[in-house]
């Protein structure tokens, strides 16, 4: 019983990283007034672009660099449509996702089946030894423990620096913004770009995280699922830590359930995840009026 | 038709007459056709070699083209599922999920009342399949209508939701005890199969399909429920003063997109599979999806865009063979015309 408990907590712990960090890259993102269908794309060239990295040359530091700026680089294709191009933002998102799963399929094709020893696992010293929860909390991959840190560091840049304030300031209300001084096309750029980083993290974390493999659309969803936990965490960083729990939670149950022979079919067990995001969309839905960005989605017109 | 100046789905219409707007879209294409080159090239393959294997295998011989044609079928349902509710702005991402319980609702048709003749069977699969994908996309349409979610991404959580039940039911209760290792259905019996015309597989569905489009054309451009689409779609403020029930008609349009969708599964389960498998479908509603919006939700763009993405479609299996390419390389070269559809046309003017 214990260890069932200890393997769906340390299992909600690992699946919920990557949420995590696509929910931050998503927060980010919509903070600027940009809804990015297509994240799922950009984890997917996170995903691919670490994996062949990691293959090639062997080192994680490399893997994570390069699909973060690949995560990056490939969201401006989407900043280059959304702001210059002035397009509609979802079904810009859905062709980004499209472009996504397409481009990773053909970089990844001669990779799929190649083995690599993944993220290396860090036992934190003295704790790792602790009983019941040394395991648990405190042996995991590096960007497991960095996740938290990164949730704070960007509430902290969201919140409590001037840029933070500008973009914030561009999602509410970009004509005032403009009227200010501010560019609201440069602005959104730059959080695309943050947002791109994360989104691509997110992906090395599913390729080189538990998994260490590369499958085409290996995401599955979890970029959508991302979207509807921004609602949830009401475009809150640090809110978003405990979404991305549950929802890692919800994915680790349905393994463990798998593991322990519960006769109930994978493929309804595997619903679970899709399902309580919508419950908790819903749920939570009466309010997300209040959170949301005042321009999100909708494409600013400068009048010069 | 509509006019070329509606506030269809957000996008603004080719400027200039008909010559010119026709030389803008061909421009348009050409441009997303040289940048797929480009990436194709940037990987070691030989652009013109695809672009000919593409053209020859679907427009070079008859065989070619009716094969094409069989997929021009699930693609303009699914479009104009996307469509319909994209007359008052409703974002319906949920067509791959809804032709996939429309498949389920058929097929339960199916294997119930096998022994119908197949005057009565078909159509009430028909009528099965428009229900089942018309209820997965309502769910989604009455959390948008009480102000509770999003349609946008209730619809694409619900399609991951949908494909997972196909599995569960083609690989548990429905599974065919004869079809070793095959997770499938059994087959269906002849008077469950669609018709199909001479010796190809184009089937009725395309009767379903036009008339679909059709139905679509007038109801928007001829009708009084158009109309009230139209008013709501511009100013739903407006609309809801005016008495326009908007809550209603969010509800119903997810209901008839989704059924439309639904009624592609039923075609592709009753003509092409035959049974019900778990590899349905590859991707045609969210191929349906782009094709509306490069349309931008009208009925005569949905046909002509409808054609050239099951060229595409059917020219991504080929390059499989052919060029040792992974059959998914070609949603690159639909993303890529529809980047330059939308940011053209958003940007032009």
């Amino acid at each position: 019983m214990i260890g069932t408990v200890r393997s769906l907590l340390s299992g909600a712990i690992l699946s919920g990283t990557p949420l995590l960090y696509a929910t931050l890259a998503e927060v980010v993102s919509e903070r600027a007034g940009i809804v990015n269908l297509g994240l799922e794309g950009v984890m997917l060239m996170g995903a691919v672009v670490g994996f062949i990295t990691m293959v090639q040359t062997g080192s994680a530091a490399a893997a994570l660099v390069a699909g973060a700026l690949a995560g990056a680089l490939f969201n401006l294709l989407f900043a280059f449509v959304v702001i210059t191009r002035r397009a509609n933002q979802l079904a810009s998102g859905l062709a980004l996702l499209f472009c996504g799963v397409g481009l990773s399929a053909l970089i990844g094709s001669p990779y799929i089946g190649s083995r690599v020893a993944g993220l290396p696992e860090i036992r934190i010293p003295g704790l790792a030894e602790l009983p019941l929860v040394g395991g648990v909390f405190f042996q995991h991959d590096g960007l497991v423990y960095a996740s938290g840190p990164i949730a704070v560091l960007v509430w902290w840049v969201l919140f409590h620096t001037r840029w933070g304030l500008h973009l914030r300031a561009v999602g509410e209300n970009p004509t005032a913004a403009f009227a200010a001084g501010k560019s609201p096309a440069a602005l959104q750029f730059q959080a695309l770009f943050i947002a791109g980083l994360l989104g691509g993290i997110a992906g090395v974390h599913l390729s080189l995280g538990p998994a260490k493999t590369w499958a085409e659309w290996m995401t599955a969803g979890r970029g959508f699922i991302a979207v509807a936990l921004v609602i949830f965490s009401k475009w809150h960083p640090l809110r978003a830590i405990g979404g991305a729990l549950v929802f890692g939670g919800a994915i680790s149950l349905q393994l463990q359930l798998q593991a322990l022979g519960v006769p109930v079919s994978p493929f309804l067990l595997d619903m679970l995840p899709y399902l309580l995001s919508l419950a908790l969309l819903a749920a939570w839905g009466g309010a997300r009026r209040h959170a949301a960005p005042g321009s999100l989605g909708r494409v600013f017109q400068r009048s010069d | 038709m509509s006019a070329p100046s509606e506030p269809v789905a957000g996008a603004m219409a080719f400027g200039g007459g008909r010559l010119s707007g026709l030389t803008q879209a061909l421009g348009l294409l050409a441009l997303g056709l040289a940048v797929f080159a480009a990436v194709l090239l940037v990987f070691g393959k030989n652009p013109i070699r695809a672009y000919a294997d593409i053209f020859s295998s679907t427009l070079g011989s008859w065989y070619g083209f009716s094969e094409t044609l069989v997929k021009v079928i699930p693609l303009i349902l699914t479009a104009v599922a996307v469509a319909v509710p994209g007359r008052i702005w409703l974002i319906n991402v949920g067509g791959e999920g809804q032709l996939h319980v429309g498949a389920l609702a058929a097929t339960w048709g199916a294997l119930q009342w096998g022994h119908w003749p197949a005057w009565l069977l078909l159509p009430t699969m028909a009528v099965l399949g428009f229900l089942g994908g018309g209820l997965w996309g309502a769910i989604p349409g009455v959390l948008r209508a009480r102000g509770w979610a999003s349609e946008t991404i209730a619809t694409l959580l619900l399609n991951y939701v949908a494909i997972l039940l196909v599995n569960f039911v083609v690989f548990g209760p429905w599974r065919d005890p004869e079809g070793v290792n095959y997770p499938q259905t059994a087959e269906f019996a002849a008077a469950a199969v669609l018709p199909t015309f001479g010796t190809s597989r184009v089937h009725l569905g395309i009767v379903f399909a036009l008339v679909a489009l059709a139905v679509f054309a007038f109801v928007v451009a001829r009708t009084r429920w158009g109309l009230e689409m139209r008013a709501i779609g511009g100013n739903a403020e407006a609309a809801r003063r005016a008495g326009i029930p908007i809550a209603a008609y969010v509800v119903v349009l997810m209901l008839a997109g989704g059924g439309l969708a639904g009624l592609a599964g039923m075609a592709e389960v009753s003509a092409i599979q035959g049974r019900l498998r778990p590899s349905l479908s590859p991707g045609y509603g969210y191929t349906g999806f782009l094709i509306s919006w490069m349309a931008a939700g009208r009925a005569g763009g949905i046909l002509v865009a409808a054609f050239l993405l099951a060229v595409i479609t059917a020219g991504g299996d080929i390059l499989q063979m052919t060029q040792a390419l992974p059959g998914s390389v070609v949603h690159i070269l639909m993303a890529v015309i529809l980047f330059v559809v939308l940011g053209r046309r958003a940007a032009g003017r």
